[in-house]
């Protein structure tokens, strides 16, 4: 096969195509940096919309009181609602949890402390997370979607129009309803979680039973379950400021209102696990800082 | 064929796009005082200047886009003025801090375009809404004047217990009229109250819009391109014209007079509106 090679492609670049040569670089280059300057300034931008959001939503919360009935819709769908979903969830975590350290700790002859690893990493990290990330899916981008579809119709302007401030009247139940009953949630999460691990290392893995308890009380203190349910506060409060401030900024249509949707749990899922390392860290250092000083 | 409107004009002000509050003249209910609105800079609206007086009841017609809807949420305070001011009754609405806007909004009663009913309610609930807002109603006679304003609007007592989906698009209309008036509000804000509605049940609105005007010394401001809803109900016509189109230096009030005027409006983009003509749009958008 034959092929024609051109010899001006091998040689460096003549003198006179320097210049454009740079001018598209310098192009290129202008616009990359446009670009993330411009994402960058959304950023903040944003992030300063939903600062200003949930102050917004703060004073409202403590200038008065939400109507009964809108708080009582909100509670129930958030705390009765949930609460088979994240029971079942909890119990299959326990379950994998048993599963996946049994091997790990049946190869160093530990597998009687199964109980430890379990249990610890359920009321510490897993229950607060499991549970918030349940609600977030399931409350949250139902939040998003349903003051969405209110935004676009113009139900918001409507309320608005007839005296009602829709901070006060949608999302102030909401976020009480997720910060009074993500800690209920959570227990329910921690505790389906021990009931599933234990049931399986017990009756399936045939671990013994009172070794699994000991372990278990050794390995899970007080303080493990104040600070997961204390956790669980935060992550309520991230959800419900998330999911309506997407929701009240939703843009039109069915696209809009699936946008914000999503962009509910998923905003809300990473703003979780970035603030749980916080906690943890400062969580921890509170922890060991209060018991070097105790007697 | 133009029909007569069914009652007198209150008060028409050929004037009233220039109109300034000055000393010794009576003010008007509404002002808007060279209104500019602009979304990401630009002007959708640009120094809009009218008095809407007491008992009027205004048309604003005109293309879409040309902000009209626009105007109307200005008046609500719903949308903010970049410059200018919008006054209701004296009050500078955008001066106002928020629960005196809030205590203002009563005074006003909205139709929304698609009635903006809430479909976590019954229509019993939405139309009562505004009374239990208000507080200041037992819940009995909230009772008694939502069935009294369903009936008034020509709705059965049964669609009380339905949700707002259970329900045509007419009957919703003629819910969100009933909720709007059920406060008794000095103004009336219709947004394109007959759109997506058959020629009968426009006409039904347009009854209800007339009985409302009749029956309660109300001043209402219509948004719509409905040119029939316009000389049936309206007794003095703004006519907008979107800010794209128009040449530099001139105004985006087109017309401000009564609906008779506007077949014989100098400006022949008034009367090729009045009468639905394309002209030359088509090959205007294609290029």
């Amino acid at each position: 096969m034959s092929s024609t090679v051109n010899p001006s492609q091998d040689l460096p670049p003549d003198a006179d195509s320097h210049p454009h040569a740079a001018a598209g670089i310098h192009a290129s280059l202008h616009d990359w940096v446009m670009q993330w300057g411009e994402a960058v300034v959304e950023g903040i931008r944003t992030v300063g919309d939903i600062g200003l959001f949930a102050w917004n939503m703060l004073t409202w919360l403590f200038t008065r009181v939400p109507q009964r009935g809108t708080l009582l819709v909100n509670l129930y769908s958030v705390g009765v609602l949930s609460l088979p979903v994240v029971a079942l969830t909890g119990t299959f975590i326990g379950m994998v949890l048993a599963v996946q350290s049994h091997h790990q700790f049946q190869a160093i002859g530990m597998e009687n402390q199964l109980g430890k690893v379990i249990n610890a990493s359920l009321v510490c990290e897993l229950g607060p997370v499991l549970a918030a990330t349940m609600l977030s899916g399931r409350v949250g981008g139902a939040m998003a979607a349903v003051l969405g579809t209110m935004r676009v119709t113009e139900q918001i302007d409507a309320l608005t129009t007839m005296g009602a401030d829709p901070m006060h009247y949608l999302v102030v139940p909401r976020f009480l309803a997720c910060v009074l009953l993500i800690p209920a949630l959570t227990t329910m999460a921690d505790f389906m979680g021990i009931v599933g691990g234990y049931f399986y290392s017990v009756y399936i893995l045939e671990i013994d039973h009172a070794a699994y308890l000991e372990h278990s009380r050794q390995a899970v203190v007080g303080f493990d379950l104040f600070s997961g349910v204390l956790k669980s506060v935060f992550f309520g409060a991230i959800i419900s400021v998330v999911s309506c401030y997407q929701g009240f900024h939703c843009r039109p249509g069915a696209e809009g209102v699936g946008r914000a949707a999503t962009s509910a749990f998923v905003y809300s899922f990473v703003l979780i696990l970035a603030v749980d390392l916080v906690l943890n860290i400062v969580l921890n250092r509170g922890y060991y800082y209060y018991y070097s000083f105790s007697p | 064929m133009t029909e007569a409107p069914d009652h007198e004009p209150v008060s028409q002000s050929n004037d009233s796009s220039t109109a300034q509050p000055t000393a010794g003249k009576q003010r008007g209910l509404i002002e808007f005082d060279r209104l500019t609105i602009a979304f990401n800079e630009q002007p959708v609206l640009k120094d809009i200047s009218l008095t809407i007086d007491r008992g009027e009841t205004i048309a604003v017609i005109g293309e879409s886009g040309c902000g009209k809807t626009v105007l109307m949420k200005t008046l609500l305070g719903l949308i903010h003025p970049t410059s200018g001011r919008v006054t209701f009754d004296g009050k500078d609405l955008s001066a106002l801090p928020p629960k005196q806007c809030a205590d203002l909004r009563l005074r006003f009663g909205f139709v929304f375009q698609n009635a903006a009913l809430f479909d976590s309610m019954t229509i019993f609930d939405n139309v009562a809404f505004p009374m239990r807002q208000s507080h200041r109603y037992a819940e009995d006679e909230v009772s008694s004047r939502v069935m009294e304003h369903l009936h008034q609007v020509g709705l059965p007592a049964s669609v009380a217990s339905k949700r707002p989906g259970e329900l045509s698009g007419g009957m919703r209309k003629r819910v969100g009229i009933a909720r709007a008036i059920i406060l008794e509000p000095e103004v009336v804000v219709y947004d394109e109250p007959t759109t997506g509605l058959d020629p009968i049940m426009s006409d039904v609105i347009n009854e209800l819009m007339i009985g409302v005007r009749n029956r309660y010394p109300v001043t209402s401001v219509i948004v719509t391109h409905d040119m029939r809803t316009t000389r049936r109900v309206a007794n003095r016509v703004l006519m907008l014209y979107p800010r794209t189109r128009l040449k530099k230096g001139e105004p985006q009030l087109l017309f401000d007079g009564p609906p008779a005027d506007m077949e014989t409006d100098p400006d022949s983009r008034v009367s090729q509106f009045v009468r639905g003509e394309a002209g030359t749009r088509l090959q205007e958008l294609a290029g």
